[in-house]
């Protein structure tokens, strides 16, 4: 299986490492063409602004529209605005799920925070929680119909989605230890998951 | 390290988001600014960050004196104009200014040589900061002497403010051959290569491992052009601070786009040529090779 990163901007080289370590081909993805082959695409954490405008720049809208009519996608924290349908305080760029967002939810980076989360959809977690790291994050303000919340903080703020294949995590699993949500991800690309 | 009261253990300030944020800013273009406008139009082109200032490099080295942190009411300003992150410089050693930028809320400090230095011994120590620091580097050694002392996240010195991309390169080759040669060592010779930079063994066994600085290192000091960004890009650099180059320049707006795009795309020499086109005159310049030594700042602080 051959999962892509988009790799125009942002925290790139940590998702690739992730999906090596669970055995996973990754690849860095910078035009449409490279989608070709693909079975899912992360769209990283970095400056929702600066990857949104190079998305315009290079027609990739579109591409990534219609990939997400067919693969499993993963938007992490930039990546998830990129997803959602609303942005508070932005324009919408690839408008895939049913999510409304708001940018830096928390503030700025002194409110960047770690915060355990209990995920009820990771697979074998043994009921261990998931380390959150949360770096001027968005929140999502609303999910539904069609999306539902796969995590929330300890105050109730929605912090992950799902809708069929695709996935927004406001928070960074590829900065942590741990492989689970990429292995969640996986499956979904695989058509694998429930 | 902070817990929030009566909810399951929320902690900042963590190593994790002190360098995290600054993982999230690769593949990307900081861009110094002097105004709320000139940070409109940085993040309207695409920048990941900016840089609140007074002056700009090429301007503190013309004008000379003694430079320091900008007025907080300036970097207020820039604050409120956008949201993506703002950086603000501290004097090297100048822990009160970094109190001071940190209690305005920057999301990084720059402790840069391109301001007067307040300590000619030593520089902040930074793990006593929730702020996460960058901080400017010649050579592998003194990338993780930095890093030991707490930076987050490092940038080549290279020569600000003159348009000269000559002392970037070196020192973007110096740290890739430093770790070039400490990949080569034997692991009994750690501890003695450890003591001679002094830092601590650990780091220098980690970077060893990693075969890269164990933290994101970005290019500054000289960057001009599209070509110039692309080219430390393709040296290893994870992105790329511009200073000068773009407020200094015929079309700023232009400009800075342009360097976006050559960083994102900078191993594609047709976009390269695309994005380089009709840009009109670059900033000025002046040949870092003509820099006497009182005039170069990259020799502020080891």
């Amino acid at each position: 299986m051959r999962i892509g990163v988009l790799a125009l901007q942002g925290g790139v080289p940590e998702h690739l490492g992730h999906l090596e370590r669970l055995g996973i081909e990754g690849r860095r993805v910078r035009r449409a063409a490279e989608l070709e082959g693909l079975e899912g695409l992360i769209l990283p954490g970095g400056e929702s602004t600066a990857i949104g405008s190079l998305l315009a720049a290079d027609g990739m809208v579109a591409a990534l529209r219609d990939f997400s009519a067919r693969r499993a996608v993963w938007g992490t924290c930039a990546g998830m605005i990129l997803m959602a349908r609303e942005v508070s305080g932005g324009r919408p760029v690839l408008s895939l799920m049913d999510i409304a967002v708001e940018r830096n939810a928390f503030g700025r980076q002194l409110d960047s925070f770690e915060e355990p989360l209990a995920v009820d959809a990771l697979r074998g977690d043994g009921g261990q929680p998931f380390p959150g790291v949360f770096i001027r994050a968005p929140r999502i303000a609303r999910a539904g119909p069609s999306a539902r919340v796969l995590a929330k903080l300890a105050d109730g703020t929605a912090v992950a989605a799902r809708e069929g294949r695709l996935l927004a995590t406001a928070f960074h699993p590829e900065l942590t230890g741990d492989l689970r949500f990429h292995a969640y991800f996986a499956d979904l690309a695989r058509g694998e998951s429930p | 390290m902070d817990t929030v009261p009566g909810r399951t253990p929320r902690r900042s300030s963590s190593a994790t988001v002190k360098t995290g944020l600054a993982r999230m800013l690769q593949g990307g273009v900081i861009m110094d600014v002097v105004s709320a406008e000139q940070a409109r139009i940085a993040e309207e082109a695409g920048a990941v960050a900016v840089m609140a200032l007074e002056r700009v490099p090429a301007d503190i080295r013309a004008q000379g004196g003694v430079a320091r942190m900008t007025d907080p009411q300036r970097i207020r300003e820039i604050l409120q104009a956008v949201s993506i992150p703002v950086m603000a410089k501290c004097r090297i050693g100048h822990f009160v200014e970094a109190r001071i930028l940190e209690a305005i809320g920057v999301d990084y400090v720059d402790e840069s040589e391109v301001l007067t230095p307040a300590d000619d011994s030593r520089h902040i120590d930074k793990h006593a900061f929730g702020v996460p620091f960058v901080c400017g580097c010649r050579d592998l050694g003194e990338a993780l002497r930095r890093i030991a002392e707490g930076a987050s996240m490092l940038r080549t010195k290279g020569e600000a403010g003159t348009g000269d991309i000559v002392e970037a390169v070196r020192h973007a080759r110096a740290v890739n051959d430093g770790v070039e040669a400490l990949r080569a060592l034997a692991e009994d010779d750690l501890a003695d290569y450890a003591a001679k930079m002094g830092v601590p063994v650990e780091l220098v066994r980690q970077t060893r491992e990693l075969g890269r600085l164990p933290v994101v290192n970005f290019a500054a000091g000289g960057i001009a052009t599209p070509a110039d960004a692309a080219l430390m890009m393709q040296l290893g650099l994870d992105g790329v601070f511009v200073g000068s180059g773009i407020f200094k320049s015929a079309d700023p707006a232009r400009r800075a786009r342009a360097i976006v795009l050559a960083v994102a795309h900078f191993d594609d020499p047709l976009r390269l040529a695309e994005v380089s086109t009709g840009l009109g005159e670059a900033m000025p310049g002046i040949a870092a090779g003509a820099l006497s030594p009182a005039e170069r700042l990259a020799g502020r602080g080891r």
